[in-house]
């Protein structure tokens, strides 16, 4: 290259090699979708805040409002909001996770999607970048909620929030997964809105966040075992009353784990469940995003 | 050196019933400035879109760069740059933000991106913008942006689909400029679409294309020789009289364009008295213009361009054109 001495401009074109496509170039491409999303997170504050409005409503206002009620049913000292608050955390992280998707029909309305999809890069690449990109920012959104632990009365624990936040970010990595596998089919950001709109709630009222998981009917046992959100509510319980010092009845009685006809499954298993749904909808998403026309 | 940089062979594109693209063939050298001219709807960005890989042919074949836009889809892509007719740029990310995007998607090394950056971007004028949040860009800027963006991994062929639509008249020259500009500093092949007859005369050669298929390839010197009459357009009090009269006296073949009779005459301005002195409806006004590419296109199609669109699509469609004419 070549400095013209009178204006510093570069006067011939610089040479640019674009190396063949590798894993190492896959990886930048996902690490950039990435970070787009980190971005766009930090720069939309008020999107930050909105999708508090609705986790603080539940725990302060419902989880008050029932205590009272609900106090018959729970061990003594133990408030209900305390109860509730694996669920809450698990619905902060949901309706983030699924917006994050919801950029995906945003790019296709404002042509950016193109400008990806264009690229010599593999579409996985693009896919679990994103996917990667709205777990971290759902789970972010997880942390707020998570620092309001004390005004539910679960301790500060090293521990407690490091298991909290991993099965946190399994989860958002699991509903960014689903929200991009329908973003793949669902043109219109109105339609997106109104179809995880539809799945959103009853994926949250079916998961056992704001109520123990044995003892029902027999219809909404089913329906709570076929709610993917039940496994990550019930293990999130599970590690928030283990670290309340109770005796191991009372823990029982509260966090029993979900149990198939009886059997109760572990939490490893619980989490794989979860892992193995994320893993499935990667793909149905990656596949989606392979065709041409 | 003389391997053609775009190779298409009989290349056919169906969506179901509709034959978008039937059987073109055609081939690009390096370093030309190659338009592809026709209506909307005439199979332009169908063809595009398949030299770019983003669309599979239903038979034919391409080559692009060497490589065949099927079976090397990912070294085709690596080796061109395109800009779509409608804005492909992130809104919220700054200039810069949607480059350095671009650059890691493409693989540009890191080392290099800073000064190929500042290098486009001060090609198009958007050095000291480069901060600012493209949302806050203006449409020309923004288009000068993704031709910035486009040439960032200083690919072999820049596609352009219809690289001024939508711009105001100032701001299309202005692009047009830019794009000349970057014809001396980059050793490039510029393959563009458009609609506008006028930025067709910018392309060492034009293929027009109309309803799926090559009617004309040529330069646009030798395109507007090939039809050498003038075009003479008039209304009068009785146009349907004036085109029998026009006929049967002068044996010309007129018809109704853009709401005006109009016929092709040879030297055009000598042939105006004539008609005035011996045309029995009354002229109410007359325009003489010496071929364009406008009337290669009617010539090769029996259509002008806009006529052409007014009949592509559905009624809608025509209502609207109609309505613009007035």
């Amino acid at each position: 290259m070549a400095i013209d001495t009178d204006t510093g401009q570069l006067t011939h074109a610089i040479r640019v090699s674009v190396p063949e496509r590798g894993l190492k170039q896959d990886l930048r491409a996902v690490s950039i979708v990435w970070r787009r999303e980190l971005l766009r997170f930090k720069a939309d504050r008020l999107r930050m805040i909105t999708s508090l409005v609705q986790p603080v409503l539940f725990l302060f206002v419902l989880g008050t409002g029932l205590s009272s009620l609900a106090s018959h049913g729970l061990p003594a000292g133990i408030d209900f909001k305390t109860f509730i608050y694996p669920g809450v955390l698990a619905m902060s992280v949901l309706f983030t996770a699924i917006f994050a998707a919801a950029s995906i029909v945003w790019d296709r309305e404002f042509g950016f999607l193109r400008e990806m999809l264009v690229a010599p890069v593999s579409r996985s690449a693009l896919v679990i970048g994103k996917c990667l990109g709205g777990a971290t920012v759902a789970t972010f959104q997880g942390l707020v909620i998570l620092a309001l632990a004390g005004f539910a009365h679960v301790p500060y624990n090293l521990g407690l929030f490091l298991t909290l936040i991993g099965e946190l970010l399994l989860l958002a990595f699991t509903l960014t997964a689903f929200g991009v596998m329908v973003a793949a089919r669902v043109k219109q950001i109105q339609a997106f809105m109104a179809v995880t709109q539809m799945m959103v709630m009853p994926l949250f009222f079916l998961s056992g966040a704001l109520y123990p998981l044995n003892g029902l009917p027999a219809w909404l046992t089913v329906l709570t075992r076929l709610d993917p959100l039940t496994y990550i509510v019930s293990p999130m319980r599970h590690a928030v009353f283990s670290h309340l010092n109770m005796p191991s009845l009372e823990l029982g009685l509260l966090a029993p784990g979900v149990t198939w006809n009886g059997w109760v499954v572990p939490v490893g298993l619980s989490l794989g469940i979860v892992a193995l749904m994320g893993a499935a909808l990667l793909g149905v998403a990656i596949i989606q995003f392979q065709r041409t026309e | 050196m003389s391997e053609p940089v775009v190779q298409v062979n009989d290349l056919v594109k169906r969506y179901g019933e509709v034959e978008a693209v039937r059987g073109i063939r055609f081939e690009v050298m390096p370093g030309e400035t190659f338009g592809f001219l026709g209506p909307n709807g005439a199979g332009k960005s169908t063809t595009i879109k398949i030299l770019c890989t983003l669309a599979d042919p239903t038979s034919g074949s391409a080559r692009v760069a060497g490589y065949d836009v099927v079976k090397n889809r990912d070294t085709v892509r690596r080796n061109i740059g395109l800009v779509f007719q409608d804005t492909t740029l992130d809104n919220y990310l700054t200039g810069e933000q949607n480059l350095r995007f671009h650059a890691d998607l493409y693989g540009v090394p890191k080392a290099q991106f800073a000064p190929r950056m500042r290098q486009v971007l001060e090609m198009v004028g958007l050095w000291d913008r480069r901060q600012a949040e493209v949302i806050t860009y203006s449409g020309g800027m923004k288009r000068r942006l993704e031709i910035a963006r486009g040439l960032l991994h200083a690919p072999r062929v820049l596609f352009l689909d219809e690289p001024t639509v939508g711009l105001d008249p100032q701001t299309r020259s202005s692009i047009w400029e830019y794009i000349n500009d970057l014809k001396q500093r980059e050793d490039i092949t510029i393959f563009l679409t458009t609609h506008y007859m006028d930025e067709a005369e910018n392309c060492d050669r034009i293929a027009i294309i109309d309803h799926g298929k090559i009617v004309a390839i040529d330069t646009p010197e030798a395109l507007k020789a090939s039809v050498g009459k003038d075009r003479v357009q008039i209304t009068t009090n009785d146009d349907q009289a004036a085109i029998k009269e026009l006929k049967d006296r002068f044996d010309l073949e007129a018809a109704i364009h853009e709401g005006m009779v109009t016929f092709n005459v040879e030297s055009g301005e000598h042939f105006v008295p004539r008609l005035f002195a011996e045309l029995t409806a009354t002229i109410r006004s007359v325009s003489v213009a010496r071929p364009s590419l406008d009337d290669v296109f009617m010539s090769y199609t029996g259509k002008t361009i806009r006529d052409a669109e007014a009949t592509v699509g559905d009624r809608n469609r025509a209502h609207v054109m109609a309505f613009r004419r007035r």
